[in-house]
């Protein structure tokens, strides 16, 4: 998992050849509580990073999921609509939320890796 | 006894006044009805065709069926005027009878909006001094009578900005708003067309001064703050921002959801603010909640007046007129089919004489006053989210609930065994598993020592490890704990008859 990165609102990214799936992290999935709504972006749609990119609504609160770096939305994780659950069971794996098609990689080596991120969320409380 | 219910003990399924009551679809029986009309006689089709062919699939009920369901329904709702309703930033005080007296009398209960102005004088001379107070209240230039709620006067004051940017030939793209803010606040710039543009809190729950001059330049249409702010906590900087804003030619809203904190005692005219929208179904005791509607009127400056939407009340050459039409093109529209909501001037009127402005600024006092006791009560077994005293209410973190295995949505459950309407919870988001906990004035000492003497209690069984207590609530009420996230995910939004009815009553 080590090409997995995160950012300080809690998106993860992970590098997959010239693409990046993107999600919410474990921690962020615990925090939001059961999640009962997500809204995706529409494949194609450029994200720049920081930006909204998706919503995450859970029984608590609603917010806003940021793009951990710039790109192109080449696939949204459809399965999330129907089964929104997934994002609590598996937050890191079929809880993906979109694929992106990366304009720079460089823009990676700025987050946070799972040491650095950990330490992170541990700071937080 | 094997025909007990197994929850309630009883035979009926009853447990006292608190009776089990089916949906009114459900005790629907076909012919059943509680009218006896003659059947209408058979004639010539004069519908072109268009007559139904199905049952419109109306329940066939007897009077005192209907009677008793909605009676039955009604005493399983919580309301102000059955106890102290905590709902934090929602202001829920008691709605004085004198205002509902005073909104039946004939002469204004009767009114068409449609009526000659000749024959609605006194109807403008109430809007007219509906105004004044509120003008005098804030300090104020200008009113916008028409907003029919809070977002409706955001979004009124959002496009007076607008025009008057419009106005000086510019276009701006970003409004300024604090992390604490109502989420109505980011919808309505957005909704104008704007960036919004987050502002963090500081550690003190305030506007991070630094961080907000960062975010300062020539593309700032303006910022919209909440004062006091949904921590309960005074804005000091106020002046400040409002200078800050001016300075780079943008304009400063106020959201005025908290009013009832500072009326009487702030002119917010005084602080710099360009325009707030009031509650009057907060601070100036109309019905709320299911029994509004609610009513926002837009204070304005001497900037924005201009940009004002229509209509508006004037003192005329022969007594009062409406301005429906701005001669100059500068009033940005209209926002409201009339003028206003009429029933809610009349009440909101009644209150602010009947209470004079001593009694007013007393309301602001009492209502910080009452907050703060419950803040002193309860902050030894309890987490403020915040040092030092608060305004019109107490917020605190769940901080007191770490390692207790209960969580700010377990003690609000809890809550309603004990016969209260749960505080706000998990707002503002800046705080951890915020409860927030606004008293109002309406509440007696007493009242407010009973409510603590429950929230210490229930903290204390918290801490004592009784988790499962919490985890169970509410067990007390019609219906147990509800699945909140199934609720949610798969809603049931339709009952649908078991079998289909064949007729509808008639």
């Amino acid at each position: 998992m080590s090409n997995v990165r995160y950012t300080e609102d809690h998106e993860w990214i992970r590098l997959e050849g010239d693409t990046a799936v993107v999600g919410i992290s474990q921690y962020a999935q615990e925090q939001l509580g059961d999640v009962v709504y997500v809204e995706l972006p529409e494949v194609g749609r450029k994200v720049e990073k920081g930006k909204e990119m998706a919503v995450v609504e859970s029984v608590k609160a609603a917010s806003e999921v940021y793009a951990p770096i710039s790109g192109e939305v080449v696939a949204a994780n459809a399965a999330l609509t129907a089964e929104p659950a997934k994002v609590n069971a598996d937050p890191m794996g079929d809880g993906w939320f979109v694929k992106l098609k990366i304009a720079n990689k460089a823009e990676l080596d700025k987050l946070m890796d799972e040491g650095a991120y950990k330490k992170f969320v541990e700071g937080l409380h | 006894m094997s025909n007990l219910d197994p929850v309630t003990g009883t035979f009926s399924g009853n447990r006292g006044l608190q009776i089990e009551e089916p949906l009114i679809f459900e005790q629907g029986q076909e012919g059943r009805t509680g009218v006896d009309l003659p059947a209408p006689p058979k004639g010539a089709d004069r519908l072109g065709g268009m007559a139904r062919k199905g049952a419109v699939g109306l329940p066939g009920l007897s009077e005192p069926q209907v009677v008793r369901h909605y009676t039955r329904l009604s005493q399983k709702n919580y309301a102000i005027d059955s106890g102290l309703y905590p709902l934090g930033s929602c202001t829920m005080k008691h709605n004085p009878r004198l205002n509902e007296k005073m909104v039946r009398l004939p002469g204004l209960a009767d009114l068409h909006p449609l009526q000659p102005l000749s024959t609605v004088q006194g109807a403008l001379a109430l809007i007219d001094q509906v105004a004044h107070w509120l003008k005098t209240l804030t300090g104020m230039p200008a009113v916008a009578m028409s907003p029919g709620a809070g977002a409706h006067g955001e979004l009124c004051g959002i496009m007076a900005i607008r025009a008057a940017l419009e106005h000086r030939g510019e276009t701006r793209k970003r409004i300024l708003v604090p992390e604490s803010a109502h989420g109505t606040n980011p919808a309505t710039a957005a909704a104008c067309g704007y960036e919004v543009d987050a502002i963090p809190a500081n550690a003190k729950g305030r506007v991070d001064l630094e961080a907000f001059r960062a975010k300062l330049g020539p593309d700032v249409a303006g910022i919209m703050i909440t004062n006091p702010n949904t921590c309960g906590l005074f804005e000091p900087d106020i002046v400040e921002i409002a200078e800050a804003i001016h300075g780079v030619g943008g304009y400063f809203y106020c959201d005025g959801a908290n009013f009832n904190a500072i009326v009487g005692r702030v002119r917010p005219g005084d602080l710099g603010i360009d325009c707030m929208h009031i509650n009057l179904h907060k601070t100036f005791s109309t019905p709320h909640g299911g029994g509004g509607p609610g009513a926002g009127p837009v204070v304005l400056s001497e900037a924005l007046a201009p940009f004002a939407p229509l209509p508006y009340v004037v003192h005329g050459k022969d007594g009062f007129d409406l301005v429906e039409h701005d001669e100059k093109g500068r009033a940005f529209g209209r926002l409201k089919g009339f003028h206003g909501q009429m029933g809610m001037f009349v009440r909101a009127l009644a209150y602010m004489m009947s209470h004079g402005s001593d009694g007013l600024r007393q309301v602001a006092e009492d209502a910080v006053l009452n907050a703060n006791y419950i803040l002193a009560s309860l902050k030894d077994v309890m987490s403020p989210a915040f040092d030092g005293t608060c305004m019109h209410e107490a917020l605190f973190d769940d901080a007191f609930l770490k390692d207790t295995d209960v969580t700010t949505l377990d003690f609000a459950k809890a809550l309603i065994d004990e016969g209260y309407h749960p505080m706000t919870m998990y707002f503002p988001l800046v705080v951890h598993g915020a409860l927030l906990v606004e008293p109002t004035e309406t509440e007696s000492k007493d009242s407010l020592d009973l409510f603590v003497t429950v929230m210490r209690g229930l903290a204390a069984r918290a801490k004592a490890g009784e988790a499962q207590h919490f985890h169970d609530a509410p067990k007390l009420t019609p219906r147990r704990r509800l699945d909140e996230t199934a609720a949610a995910r798969s809603p049931v939004l339709r009952w649908k008859p078991t079998v289909e009815t064949k007729q509808a009553a008639e």
